[in-house]
């Protein structure tokens, strides 16, 4: 996120006047709503907005939202972003990429921006498979998805975009899903972190990979299974009756019983969002045994990439005056004098 | 300094060859800096292997430096060495072939041990018996001498013997009578933080010319003088055509008024303009090395986006890896320079040796109609201009532009006569800054993809109040810039984009005749690095009488307007080209012209003789060789009568 100055909006600003053409019922829908309805509260300027997206379903994102747009291609959307923020660090730049997008063709340069810490928000809707190409598993699809591609079901084994964030060195990691009403919270804080903020975003694809996340993201009746975080709070969920305490002896979490709310006596943990070790634990615990993690999992800024070029570049044209002409005759040089002949 | 064995050359063509950890590459530049100095004209080849330290001794593992000098235009590295310096018996018999009949071969015997005869496949030692009996060869133990003269630095033999290059250069420098004091202030600088070193280099090279000056009393080491060539008056330095470029870039950037953003990725022999402009920082030129060569092009059309000048640099296997983004600055509209330094292809092909097989990838290479100008430096110091004209075409037509150069420019040198930046025509870069039409209404609207009198889009910086608009790789409807797939739209959108191109040739100069006159019995048309061997081939023919006249391109994308009129008043056209006729074929293919391939892809530029020859063929004339002309001619250096006249 950027300094910038307030501008008041309403989420009716941030609506271009392009018909968005995603299917109807996609899980899309509710996210747009949901950024549009986060804008005006951040006080986003449109001007200075920039929504940056790659290739799929995911990546038509930026035709809908009123504010500068690039939709460039597949799996690089991060290299556009590292030039427009080295370009321009006061831009306030989404990214907006999908499961395939992200983590198969743009995995490499999903790695990098990353581990550079580009101030940028990177919103993941993973919905575990292609949908633009018609249904292919995607490097997040289950194993035994049945596909297109993969009509015995798959067999690959699906990787873990949040496990994949940490490890390449994110410093904000955030998990949320389409419908859900939280949310714009998440985005609050992702824009809130200077640097990198990785979010994860579930989202249903109706049409080739249906309600493959009901089990916690169905819009109701699955809230027991969501354990949304909070930083400085008890790791709590289904009401409160159940949290995550330490398994010190297998060095991971373990779900307890509360029992009257006295989370302390069962061990409870409290949520600590620099805690890394953590981290890693929430982001990989198995769905099932456990809740799914959600929410801000771990928020510990570093200095961005941009910030720290942008100062050493203005160090730079501080310390040195820049004289082409002077460039232009560095080294050795010696002078000819008299008239000059023809060489040939 | 000059004795009574001095003689005069006009020309003198000098080879340094030796393992690849002897040092060849920094005596030979040192040398050339000494000979710029000098006031001589000169190119250098460098030609070293593409390991980096490849096993000592092996053939393999041989890395040269070849330097032409003279008292006149030097517009080649040269054909054949008057002289090559071997330093141990792979460095012999890898260039020993290229020698000129008569040259002089300077060995180095402490090298020429059982042990690396082997390794060079040498059944005895070449330096005794007569198998060298068409050179004269000067062989003496550099090993030992230059041990003797760094005893006093109390060197370990390992360390005392990396000064022989030193040696070897002092030696040189006595033969061409070149000023020592140059490297003696180079040396002292490079081992500032270790000044026994910096002595005992000197020492060496000291010793080197003395040895000159001494040996001369009998055998065949003579003082050859080259007079410093007439050239115009003015400030000159060396210049190797990765600084040319980069400086180029920098100026190019000014001139348009803009920051620069270079996206790069290391790659030989690219990586040098990389080097270079990392630690220009304070001329608002930003580097970034990314994390793969599409990283490279994205960030920097993501810059170009922003409102800076995006650039990024490569070489073949590269390049092909950028392609589907070159697509996406060509759909955008938006600015960006390529620079392409080939290489011998295809694939990981000869990584540091020369080649001009990518034209049709870059002219071509892309999906769909992407059309693209294309700039090709002819010389090092041409590089510069080229650079300053790739930047032009970018910022005032929207478009990405490729600039290609190869190995053989971006590691050659030469001299430079320092330009003016104020000799330049600055071609600021405008932004637009509100709406730039009106609707049916009569409201203010924003066309981002309007067009102006070049075919041009207007540039929007995101940031601009008002202007908020989105782009992307998908047909964009005219105007508006709108998703629109429609047959009509992208019919139009397809020829705008086609038009505007094309258009470029407007802008650029008309074709002219480097050589020779605008109309005859042949011309030879070349493009990028092979306009030296030209230049001078077509030079000697015309001195002995032929007709033949020079033509070099240098925007190979789109064309010079009249270069199809042009061609049609010859009755011949020859195209030499270090690959197998991709221009001839663009130029067939644009004028329905009979042009005639000369190819040569053995990843050594070309020869100055084989064109004289290729030349005579084409003319129906005898080859200089066979009436007992001056040139020496190397048939291992002849390109293949297939390869000719396929």
């Amino acid at each position: 996120m950027n300094d910038m100055t307030p501008v008041q909006t309403t989420l009716k600003d941030w609506e271009t006047d392009q018909e968005v053409r995603w299917c109807p019922g996609c899980g899309d829908y509710a996210i747009l709503k949901a950024v549009q309805r986060t804008l005006p509260q951040l006080n986003a300027d449109p001007a200075k907005t920039v929504f940056v997206s790659g290739i799929g379903c995911s990546s038509r994102f930026p035709y809908y939202v009123e504010s500068y747009g690039f939709h460039t291609i597949h799996g690089r959307a991060p290299a556009f972003v590292t030039g427009i923020k080295l370009a321009n660090p006061e831009l306030d730049v989404w990214m907006v990429t999908g499961d395939g997008d992200g983590m198969s063709i743009g995995g490499n340069h999903t790695m990098h921006i990353l581990r550079r810490n580009i101030d940028v928000q990177i919103l993941l809707f993973n919905n575990e498979i292609y949908g633009l190409t018609k249904g292919q598993y995607s490097p997040t699809s289950r194993q035994g998805t049945k596909s297109p591609s993969a009509p015995g079901g798959s067999i690959d084994r699906p990787a873990q975009p949040c496990a994949f964030a940490l490890g390449s060195g994110a410093r904000f990691v955030a998990r949320g899903f389409d419908v859900s009403k939280n949310l714009p919270e998440v985005l609050k804080a992702a824009h809130a972190h200077k640097g990198a903020a990785f979010v994860e975003i579930f989202q249903n694809c109706i049409v080739y990979n249906k309600d493959v996340f009901n089990d916690f993201a169905a819009p109701k009746g699955a809230e027991d299974q969501q354990l949304w975080l909070e930083d400085g709070q008890p790791m709590l969920f289904a009401k409160g009756t159940k949290g995550l305490a330490r398994d010190v002896e297998n060095m991971t979490l373990k779900v307890v019983d509360v029992v009257d709310g006295d989370w302390e006596g069962a061990g409870v943990m409290v949520h600590d969002v620099k805690n890394r070790t953590l981290a890693h634990m929430l982001v990989e615990l198995p769905f099932g045994p456990f809740p799914m993690a959600l929410g801000v999992i771990y928020d510990d800024p570093r200095p961005a990439y941009d910030a720290v070029v942008a100062e050493e570049m203005s160090k730079a044209r501080s310390a040195k005056a820049s004289n082409l002409g002077a460039l232009l005759s560095k080294g050795q040089t010696w002078t000819v004098d008299g008239t000059a002949q023809d060489p040939i | 300094m000059a004795s009574d064995k001095t003689t005069a050359a006009e020309a003198v063509v000098v080879r340094f060859a030796g393992d690849s950890g002897d040092g060849m590459q920094l005596t030979g530049g040192q040398f050339t800096l000494s000979t710029a100095l000098a006031g001589n004209d000169l190119a250098t080849f460098p030609d070293f292997p593409a390991e980096i330290r490849a096993p000592q001794g092996t053939l393999f593992g041989v890395s040269a430096f070849q330097i032409n000098f003279g008292s006149t235009a030097i517009e080649t590295a040269g054909d054949a060495p008057d002289v090559l310096v071997a330093m141990n018996p792979a460095a012999l018999k890898v260039n020993l072939a290229a020698l000129k009949p008569g040259g002089l071969i300077i060995a180095d015997t402490g090298e020429f041990t059982k042990r690396n005869l082997d390794k060079a496949k040498y059944d005895a030692n070449p330096l005794e018996g007569d198998g060298l009996a068409k050179w004269d060869v000067l062989a003496f133990d550099i090993s030992e001498l230059t041990l003797e003269a760094v005893k006093p630095f109390g060197l370990g033999k390992k360390e005392a013997l990396r000064c022989k290059n030193m040696w070897t250069l002092g030696l040189a420098l006595w033969m061409f009578d070149r000023p020592r004091e140059p490297i003696h202030d180079w040396l002292k600088q490079k081992f500032a933080k270790a000044p026994e070193l910096a002595e005992a280099n000197i020492a060496a090279l000291d010793a080197g010319h003395a040895y000159g000056e001494t040996a001369e009393i009998s055998g065949p080491l003579k003082q050859v003088h080259v007079d410093p060539v007439a050239s115009e008056p003015g400030l000159y330095r060396t210049i190797t055509g990765a600084e040319s470029i980069s400086l180029g870039l920098v100026a190019g950037a000014q001139l348009a008024e803009l920051p620069m953003f270079f996206g790069g990725y290391p790659i030989t022999p690219a990586s040098a303009i990389l080097h270079h402009l990392a630690r220009l920082k304070e001329f608002d030129v930003q580097t970034f090395q990314a994390e793969d060569e599409i990283a490279a092009i994205c960030s920097a059309i993501g810059a170009s986006y922003a409102g800076q000048l995006g650039v990024t640099s490569s070489s073949g296997p590269g390049i092909a890896l950028k392609g589907e983004a070159m697509g996406l600055a060509i759909m955008t509209e938006l600015p960006l320079v390529i620079v392409n330094s080939q290489r011998g292809g295809p694939s990981t092909g000869l990584p540091t040796k020369t080649e001009q097989s990518d034209l049709y990838q870059a002219i071509y290479g892309r999906n769909g109609d992407a059309p693209m100008p294309v700039i090709a430096a002819r010389s090092p110091a041409d590089a510069f201009e080229c650079a300053i004209e790739a930047c032009r075409i970018a910022v005032e037509y929207m478009t990405p532009v490729m600039l290609l150069t190869d190995g053989y420019i971006a590691n050659a040198a030469e001299p430079w006569k320092v330009p003016n930046p104020a000799d330049y025509k600055p071609f600021p870069a405008k932004f637009l800054t509100e709406k730039n039409a009106k609707n049916a209404d009569d409201e203010d609207e924003l066309l981002p993809f309007a067009r102006d009198e070049k075919g041009a889009r207007p540039w929007i910086k995101p940031g601009t109040p008002g202007l908020m608009h989105r782009i992307g790789g998908i047909e964009k409807a005219q105007g508006t810039g709108h998703i629109d797939y429609s047959p009509a739209n992208h019919q139009a959108m397809t020829d705008a984009r086609k038009a505007k191109v094309d258009g470029i040739a407007n802008s650029i100069p008309d074709q002219d005749v480097c050589l020779g006159n605008e109309s005859g019995k042949l011309v030879l048309v070349g493009w990028g690095s092979t306009y030296g061997p030209i230049h001078q081939a077509v030079r000697r023919s015309r001195k002995r009488g032929l007709d033949v006249s020079h033509v070099h391109v240098r925007n190979v994308w789109p064309l010079p307007k009249n270069l199809g009129e042009l061609l049609k008043g010859f009755d011949k056209v020859l195209v030499p080209e270090m690959n197998t006729g991709q221009f001839k074929t663009v130029l067939r293919d644009q004028y329905l012209v009979d042009a005639q391939p000369l190819t040569k892809t053995s990843g050594q530029p070309f020869a100055i003789a084989e064109l004289e020859d290729a030349i005579c063929d084409a003319l129906g004339e005898p080859r200089p060789s066979q009436i007992g002309g001056e040139v020496e001619v190397n048939e291992t250096q002849l390109p293949s009568p297939e390869a000719a006249n396929p």
